[in-house]
């Protein structure tokens, strides 16, 4: 099988091309935010304030990392469950969000933003922090530091294994592929 | 005769455990992940495999935790009834070994000091210590780091007699499935049958930490454990929850003597991090 490297921040262009199911790399720039970050960034937008990054056509990564050891960008970095973002994410994608990158189940609101918006979930493999950790290249927390591993990190990847989980018209990988290989 | 032992000596060892808990698995957990690999018939079940094994080399080679969700510290403590500690208190100084392991390894600090109010208590502690007082001078120290991902899919159902060995079977069963792939699966699942509410919940943890190869000694319950999972591995599930005939890799149950009136059924999810380090001292 041929390599698929996609580039982040997602295109609306590439989002279009990518289908549930499909194992591809991705190249570019993160940004990591879980439940408190999430749950600042929500306050932020109620008072009105900017978000700490542009969101336009970003990916965020559920994830907080390990302490990275000396003379390495990052510690263990695997995806934390992306369902406990569900409450804030359709509104991140309304404002333009490109794309999630966790673990597991979500929502039908969560479902129905990322058709509204084409937008892509992908999921990277729960438990491979340590692999996915050395794929990442640099990483700047910048902003929520007070938070530690739940702090907004930007982070620069290179050949980053993910899988789309629901693409633009809404397929759902957890669902298909379950159902393929049920044997009962 | 009355063995002195020094609390320091836990706290050393328990530092040393829980880093190594994190970087590597046991070898019969190694072994399961290995089989499965080989065996998986879905292609993109393999790759999530093929990563696993990947990620484990990367971890123990350049001592990067093998998850990044380090756990909370759940730690067993096997008493012998002839030990006497010295030194100091014992939760203190298994709290030290914890503090310890998770600065000085590296390890993510996950636990928050109050479950409403939050707030990081940056070091991971406090621990949650289980003591059971054993016969003999020895004392056997289990440290098991558990992730949240799969311990929120856990479960407690108090069914009745009437329920039998099915209602058991679709208890666990309806858990793993309502886990998915949220659990990080491929899982190990850990059940406790009979006992009480709390006893049920400790014996479906503690199963957690046997060799994933070894059977129940219970005819009628290792036969239940073979059947469990291969009812969970028809689910479809899959590595990572992508699909294929890899969800779990064992099932461990416990089982304990229970009232009457009661059928109390625990169902401890792990994901394939099923972490523990054990010593005696
Ligand atoms: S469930 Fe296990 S593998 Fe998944 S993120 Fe948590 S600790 Fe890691």
């Amino acid at each position: 099988m041929e390599k698929r490297i996609v580039h982040v921040p997602l295109s609306k262009e590439d989002a279009r091309t990518l289908k549930t199911g499909d194992y591809v790399y991705l190249e570019g720039t993160i940004y990591s935010a879980r439940d408190a970050a999430h749950k600042r960034m929500s306050e932020a937008l109620d008072r009105g304030e900017e978000l700490p990054f542009d969101i336009k056509g970003n990916v965020i990564y559920y994830m907080g990392p390990s302490p990275a050891r000396e003379g390495r960008p990052i510690g263990s970095a695997g995806p934390t469950t992306a369902g406990r973002m569900d409450p804030y994410t359709p509104r991140l994608l309304d404002m333009g969000m490109g794309g999630m990158i966790g673990k597991g189940k979500r929502t039908q609101d969560v479902h129905d933003a990322v058709v509204r918006n084409e937008a892509v979930y992908f999921a990277a493999v729960g438990g491979a922090g340590a692999l996915l950790s050395q794929r990442i290249k640099k990483s700047e927390v910048i902003a929520y530091d007070d938070l530690g591993p739940e702090a907004i990190r930007k982070m620069e990847i290179e050949d980053f294994p993910v899988v789309v989980v629901m693409d633009v018209e809404g397929n759902d990988l957890y669902k298909i592929s379950q159902e393929m290989y049920k044997k009962d | 005769m009355v063995r002195d032992v020094d609390v320091k000596l836990l706290t050393d060892n328990i530092k040393e455990m829980c880093i190594e808990a994190t970087h590597f698995l046991t070898p019969d957990m190694d072994a399961a992940l290995k089989k499965a690999t080989a065996e998986e018939e879905a292609p993109l079940g393999k790759q999530v495999l093929e990563q696993l094994q990947e990620n484990l080399q990367i971890a123990g080679k350049e001592m990067i935790p093998i998850c990044q969700d380090c756990g909370m510290a759940v730690v067993f403590l096997e008493i012998g009834q002839d030990v006497h500690f010295t030194g100091g208190n014992l939760m203190d100084a298994v709290n030290e070994g914890v503090r310890r392991g998770y600065v000085d390894g590296f390890l993510r600090k996950s636990v928050v000091k109050d479950p409403l109010l939050r707030g990081n208590t940056g070091d991971n502690t406090p621990a949650i210590l289980h003591t059971e007082i054993v016969p003999g001078d020895k004392v056997k120290i289990t440290v098991s780091p558990k992730g949240f991902g799969s311990e929120n899919k856990s479960k407690i159902i108090m069914l009745t007699p009437a329920d039998g060995i099915e209602g058991v079977k679709a208890a666990v069963v309806n858990a793993v499935k309502e886990a998915g792939p949220n659990a990080c699966p491929p899982m190990v699942v850990g059940v406790g049958i009979g006992g009480t509410f709390e006893r049920a919940a400790y014996m479906a943890k503690k199963a957690l930490t046997r060799d994933v190869s070894v059977r129940s000694e219970l005819p009628h319950i290792a036969e239940l454990e073979n059947e469990l999972l291969e009812m969970i591995n028809k689910s479809g599930i899959g590595p990572g929850g992508l699909g294929g005939i890899t969800t779990a890799l064992a099932v461990n149950v416990n089982t304990y003597a229970t009232h009457i009136a009661g059928l109390p059924v625990a169902v401890n999810i792990c994901c394939h991090v099923n972490r523990h380090a054990v010593r005696v001292i």
